[in-house]
């Protein structure tokens, strides 16, 4: 049992090339570090120095932003989605 | 108001109507505000008049003095508002959109004498914004009013559309609206939480950060600094991404109840209805906005073609 994460174009290069993935973890903390593990070039990419979000990586839990729902804290259970998507300048404008 | 000088007199003061209809649950309000009823059709027309007139008042701009040249990136309704503006105060617009952006923006940037200068489509807004500040960099005679990072673009909000919401509403508990540059979040979301504290403010991620693929790291990403200088983090209570399939079926859902509505408007009210979800039974009154009508968007197809269709274009076309 898992959840699924999507990998949004920009990261694929540092995760295997990979659109979707099956990761393991109860929080998105354990989440990522398990990520790192696997593909140590994605670190910088997903974490800052001091360990927190990397500040461009919006990380969302059926389409609920973590930064919302305590972070690397936030909870994640078996057939979440899990969407990582760069902070751009969006739309709206 | 029937008679007026201007049609800059005419931003602002739109009405506020009952959405309830597509609420989930019978407990739970929806009042959509018509952005769309601004003299150049949107919410940004607000914006607009209020970058211009902070400028004025800084004598960064002049009216009447020939020769003034601004700058901006949009990837439509604040270039608009602007061309309007600058068209009625005098002051040539040079505007930096996206290449993929719906036909009937450029247009209308056309129609009140803006200058477009394109940037490359697969890098989206953030290409947009990026070309500007380039520009802007070399040209320093150039007036770059800089809607991300100028605070006269969320205090527009907190000084007009916050209070005609409280004053319409004044039994809201949600606030729901897009994230662009963050203005109307921050400038709406602040007044509320100062007057009802309670207030619980919402953020839609508007379907663009699935389709621009032209970051080459992640590095390159954008947060507008009229995000972090408001304090952003603090001030919003729950932000949720909306995807274009949803966007497209609640800009058509909105027609039920009498709304022609541009596309951001229907994934607004996507994210209005998440919100009103995860109430459940409890009684609560969102406010959500319409940013704009969908004349703009006849092109898209959004309402006559195939739901699928059209979130197809929409990955390579700009409706946002």
């Amino acid at each position: 049992m898992a959840a699924v994460l999507r990998v949004p174009t920009v990261l694929r290069p540092a995760m295997g090339n990979n659109s979707v993935l099956e990761v393991e973890g109860s929080t998105i903390g354990e989440v990522l570090t398990r990520l790192t593990e696997a593909y140590p070039g994605a670190r910088a990419q997903l974490l800052g120095e001091d360990g927190a979000l990397h500040r461009f990586l919006n990380v969302y839990v059926n389409d609920d932003d973590v930064r919302y729902l305590g972070g690397l804290d936030a909870p994640v259970s078996d057939h979440d989605e899990i969407t990582l998507l760069p902070a751009v300048a969006g739309g709206f404008l | 108001m029937a008679r007026v000088a201007s049609v800059l007199e005419l931003i602002g003061s739109t009405p506020i109507v009952d959405v309830s209809a597509l609420s989930p649950s019978p407990n739970v309000a929806i009042l959509a505000k018509l952005e769309g009823r601004n003299p150049a059709g949107s919410i940004k027309d607000r914006v607009a008049l209020s970058l211009v007139e902070a400028a004025e008042a800084e004598g960064r701009l002049v009216p009447g003095r020939a020769g003034q040249v601004l700058i901006e990136p949009s990837s439509g309704n604040t270039g608009i508002a602007l061309a309007m503006v600058c068209r009625l105060r005098g002051y040539h617009l040079k505007v930096v959109l996206p290449a993929n952006v719906s036909p009937e923006r450029r247009q209308l940037l056309v129609a009140w004498g803006a200058e477009i200068i394109e940037s490359p489509g697969a890098e989206g807004s953030n290409g947009a914004v990026r070309r500007a500040q380039a520009l802007a960099a070399e040209h320093p005679d150039w007036v770059f009013l800089y809607q991300y990072a100028n605070p006269a673009n969320p205090r527009a909000h907190y000084t007009t559309t916050g209070p005609e919401i409280l004053a319409d509403v004044p039994e809201v508990t949600h606030f729901v609206a897009g994230l662009g540059t963050s203005g109307t979040l921050m400038g709406v979301g602040r007044y509320l939480k100062e007057h009802r504290p309670g207030v619980q403010v919402w953020a839609v991620e508007p379907p663009s950060g699935e389709v621009v693929d032209g970051l080459r790291s992640l590095d390159d990403g954008y947060v507008p600094p009229v995000f972090t200088d408001n304090g952003g983090a603090d001030l919003l209570d729950r932000k949720v991404i909306v995807r274009l399939r949803e966007s497209v079926e609640w800009t058509r859902r909105l027609t039920e109840v009498g709304l022609f509505t541009g596309l951001s408007s229907g994934a607004i009210m996507a994210g209005a209805v998440k919100c009103a979800r995860s109430l459940g039974d409890e009684p609560a009154t969102i406010v959500t906005v319409v940013c704009d009508d969908g004349w703009k968007y006849l092109s898209t197809g959004a309402w006559s073609d195939d739901v699928d269709d059209v979130v197809e274009r929409a990955r390579t076309t700009i409706y946002f």
